[in-house]
């Protein structure tokens, strides 16, 4: 468990971080959304302790990041996997290489040894045979189970994932959310995913924070986000008329009241949407 | 100001290489990667400008040197000093500045705009001692080689012309190379190459490893790193000689 207090980092006169408190749980998916510029990837980088933040702590089971020696860090970024927007391979390595590389330099395995868990990671992955293929030669979902497989092989008790839909398409994307959602509940990892993704929201978000101008505006899980009130929130996650309408047709669906108009204009501030009866056989057979 | 910042910073990162490495055969496995790429990659070149240095050497000197009463083995004499003096280990280096510098300051640039440099630390590896100590300590060994070999070179090529052309006979120049030969001149060289080896190598270091932005400034460092490298190296090579000679 990583528990957050009071985060604030500012870049000059501008606060980007602004006393986050929030506590990301293991073995479930802790997402973090929010706009363009509204932190979270500072926030997620001094999460990792790739930015100091200015003032705050950050446990990890109960020893603060913040104020730990170079050395100190050094060991708690070995229990850490993160996957990159980019995927971040090496390029000049192939993808066994580029598994491999933790392990030959963290640990004293055998070679053989080495090679077993290579595979076995690239197995789950739906890797098996891309051993000897360059980064260069594999697609963006390619890339990304590459890096996943990279951020697991040292069975870390920490997992980031960087925006892990990113140039994706929906299918690839949801076989990703589908994969990371898998290892986090298979190795009990606390995984942190920063991403803008609404399907990934709705699909893995059990745990969700929403950051608004460096504070955190709303928590909660992928059910509880249809009925929030905040108004921010339901402006950044509901941003289109068909996501308006698909979650509104959710809280049909979870609150069973698809007749009750009145009810459905009180929950959402909204008219329900039309329900338009199928066609008849008439109608068919007049076309 | 600014100077003393980037100076700062420069220094803060050289500081921050000296730590004990997580795994000591990757790193001899990176330095290994690193001498080879520096020494090989360029042999070619240091061949080739060590060669015509020496030769174009020997034949301005014997176009200078018109009176009579200057024995002609003078030419030898001078061809060498130069060579070692200042041809070996300054043009050579400067020539190297632009070779190797951008290699590394491109390669270091491009790993910090793909994130490979965060992932790097993220896995728990200080990436200024496993990325950039190794590419200074392989400059450190390879170059001081590379510019013995461009000092032998540059001799031999001077011989060529010499004789080829007829300047000066194979047996006067061999004379001119012996007679009065100093061996601290040889030192001074040796010292030469290693602080431009320091020079060639952490300057273009820090150019990459804190670039930010993309494609465009990686191409902006690594030229800067090689203008800077070069006229680092010219103002060492003023310093050493006002303090050595």
């Amino acid at each position: 468990m990583i528990e957050v207090k009071g985060v604030k980092k500012s870049f000059g006169d501008k606060t980007i971080i602004n006393g986050v408190d929030v506590d990301l749980l293991p073995g479930i998916c802790n997402l973090i959304i929010g706009s363009s510029g509204s932190g979270k990837s500072v926030f997620t980088k001094c999460l990792v302790g790739l930015i100091q933040p200015d003032a705050g702590e950050i446990l990890y089971n109960g020893k603060d990041l913040v104020k730990m020696s170079a050395e100190d860090k050094k060991e708690v970024r070995k229990e850490i996997g993160m996957l990159f927007q980019g995927s971040a391979l090496f390029s000049s390595m192939t993808v066994e290489e580029n598994i491999i590389f933790p392990l030959d330099m963290f640990t004293n395995w055998s070679t053989k040894k080495k090679m077993d868990r290579v595979n076995e990671v690239l197995d789950r992955v739906n890797l098996k045979g891309a051993n000897k293929k360059y980064p260069a030669e594999l697609s963006g979902g390619m890339m990304k189970r590459v890096g996943i497989a990279r951020a697991i092989v040292l069975n870390p008790k920490y997992l980031f994932v960087d925006e892990p839909n990113s140039g994706l398409d929906p299918q690839t994307s949801g076989l990703i959310d589908q994969l990371i959602k898998e290892i986090t509940v298979e190795f009990n990892i606390t995984t942190i995913v920063v991403t803008h993704d609404m399907n990934s929201v709705m699909e893995i978000g059990d745990h969700i924070i929403y950051l608004y101008q460096g504070e955190k505006e709303w928590e909660g899980n992928n059910k509880e986000i249809i009925f929030s009130k905040s108004k921010k929130l339901n402006e950044f996650i509901f941003a289109s008329e068909f996501l308006r309408d698909a979650k509104d047709m959710r809280m049909l669906e979870e609150t069973g009241k698809i007749s009750n108009d009145r009810n459905m204009a009180q929950l959402t501030g909204r008219d329900a949407p039309t329900l338009v009866p199928p066609p008849s056989s008439e109608d068919q057979q007049d076309k | 100001m600014k100077f003393f910042a980037e100076l700062g910073k420069f220094l803060l990162m050289i500081k921050s290489m000296f730590s004990k490495p997580e795994n000591w055969k990757m790193y001899w496995r990176e330095f290994m990667h690193q001498c080879a790429e520096i020494g090989i990659g360029a042999l070619g070149i240091v061949v080739i400008i060590s060669l015509f240095m020496g030769a174009v050497s020997t034949v301005q000197t014997a176009y200078q040197l018109t009176s009579a009463l200057i024995p002609r083995y003078t030419i030898a004499q001078v061809v060498r000093d130069t060579v070692i003096l200042e041809f070996a280990p300054t043009l050579v280096c400067i020539v190297l500045a632009g070779v190797v510098g951008s290699k590394i300051a491109s390669e270091l640039g491009n790993m910090r705009v793909s994130e490979q440099i965060d992932a790097l630390e993220i896995m728990g590896i200080n990436t200024k001692a496993y990325l950039v100590a190794p590419k200074i300590l392989a400059a450190l060994v390879v170059i001081p080689m590379l510019v013995v070999l461009a000092a032998g070179l540059g001799i031999i090529g001077g011989r060529l012309a010499g004789t080829l052309t007829g300047i000066l006979s194979g047996e006067e120049f061999d004379k001119g190379l012996l007679a009065g030969f100093d061996p601290y001149n040889a030192f001074f060289c040796m010292v030469k190459a290693y602080t431009f080896a320091f020079i060639i190598s952490s300057v273009p270091s820090y150019f990459g490893y804190y670039v930010q932005g993309g494609a465009l400034e990686i191409g902006r460092s690594s030229t800067r790193s090689v203008v800077v490298s070069c006229v680092a190296i010219l103002f060492a090579d003023y310093l050493l000689a006002a303090l050595l000679l």
